[in-house]
């Protein structure tokens, strides 16, 4: 197997395939900075703009992997999708916590309720591209490539699907780190090995 | 009412999150779900929460809100019609 190409989002900026193709101000918060990395990436989704943060950091990160491997909705490929990271929802459920505890001010939010959970993030994926797929989301304490490895391998190996889009999107309040790569059978630009992901990460 | 559906237009797009939508964009008529606003069904509930938080209306039946927020027009004339605050 074989990394067909990665991405890195972290630091205010946002690498493929260990290249930089936006950059954002070194003072701007996440929000700004992801506000203006999907303007200048062209990525067309009006839904964007009400999703948390995990899920604009994970979105972001997948569309462009999967924008450069060309992936089209009505192509419905069989791309699994598998994240990983160690802050679960925790940044979006402080957030929801805080609009419940007070007693005497106590209106929770629906559209902040609906991200509670990290896997959501990959639904807004899969509606984006059409995957009816395959998908996994995983809490480890530390990046675990070899958790990774085998199990997207076992996926392409047993059939499950074509691709795996996998890797780490982490965010708590304004750290945040996405580092995913699409793992195929055909020849891509490194084997697909855990040293290979350990060195990228 | 001109001032309340101002505020609502305001309120509107700051709380749903509406990029690249302003204030003068937003006709009195138009609809807030499907082909107007496009507005779903989370933003439904997160204008039941608002009319309850800002204009101390609770919706008893949530089938209600298909008509009170049908516009800014009928939104507007049912809060000045039930608001509490």
């Amino acid at each position: 197997m074989f990394i067909k190409s990665y991405c890195h989002i972290k630091n205010n900026a946002i690498l493929l395939n260990g290249e930089l193709i936006f950059k954002g101000q070194q003072e701007h918060s996440f929000k700004e900075f992801i506000k203006l990395a999907y303007k200048d990436l062209e990525t067309d989704y009006s839904k964007f703009f009400k999703m948390d943060n995990l899920s604009k950091l994970a979105f972001l990160g997948a569309d462009v992997l999967l924008k450069q491997e060309n992936v089209e909705p009505e192509n419905e490929e069989n791309i699994a999708l598998v994240f990983s990271n160690n802050a679960s929802s925790l940044d979006t459920d402080r957030k929801y916590q805080k609009s419940i505890e007070d007693n005497n001010n106590f209106y929770p939010s629906p559209a902040v309720f609906v991200y509670t959970l990290p896997n959501i993030c990959m639904g807004e994926i899969s509606i984006k591209h059409k995957l009816y797929s395959e998908n996994s989301f995983f809490i480890f304490e530390n990046f675990n490539p070899e958790y990774l490895y085998a199990y997207s391998e076992g996926l392409i190996k047993e059939n499950k699907a074509e691709k795996v889009l996998c890797g780490w999107v982490n965010v708590d309040k304004e750290e945040y780190t996405a580092f995913l790569y699409l793992v195929t059978k055909e020849k891509g630009i490194m084997p697909h090995t855990i040293k290979e992901i350990n060195s990228r990460f | 009412m001109e001032a309340l559906k101002e505020e609502l237009k305001n309120k509107i797009i700051e709380q749903l999150n509406l990029e690249d939508v302003s204030v003068d964009e937003i006709a009195d008529s138009d609809p807030l779900f499907g082909e107007g606003l496009g507005l779903d069904s989370i933003d439904a509930l997160e204008l039941i929460v608002m009319l309850d938080k800002d204009y101390g209306i609770k919706l008893s039946d949530p089938k209600e809100g298909k008509k009170i927020f049908e516009s800014i027009e009928t939104m507007a004339t049912y809060i000045t019609a039930n608001s509490s605050k």
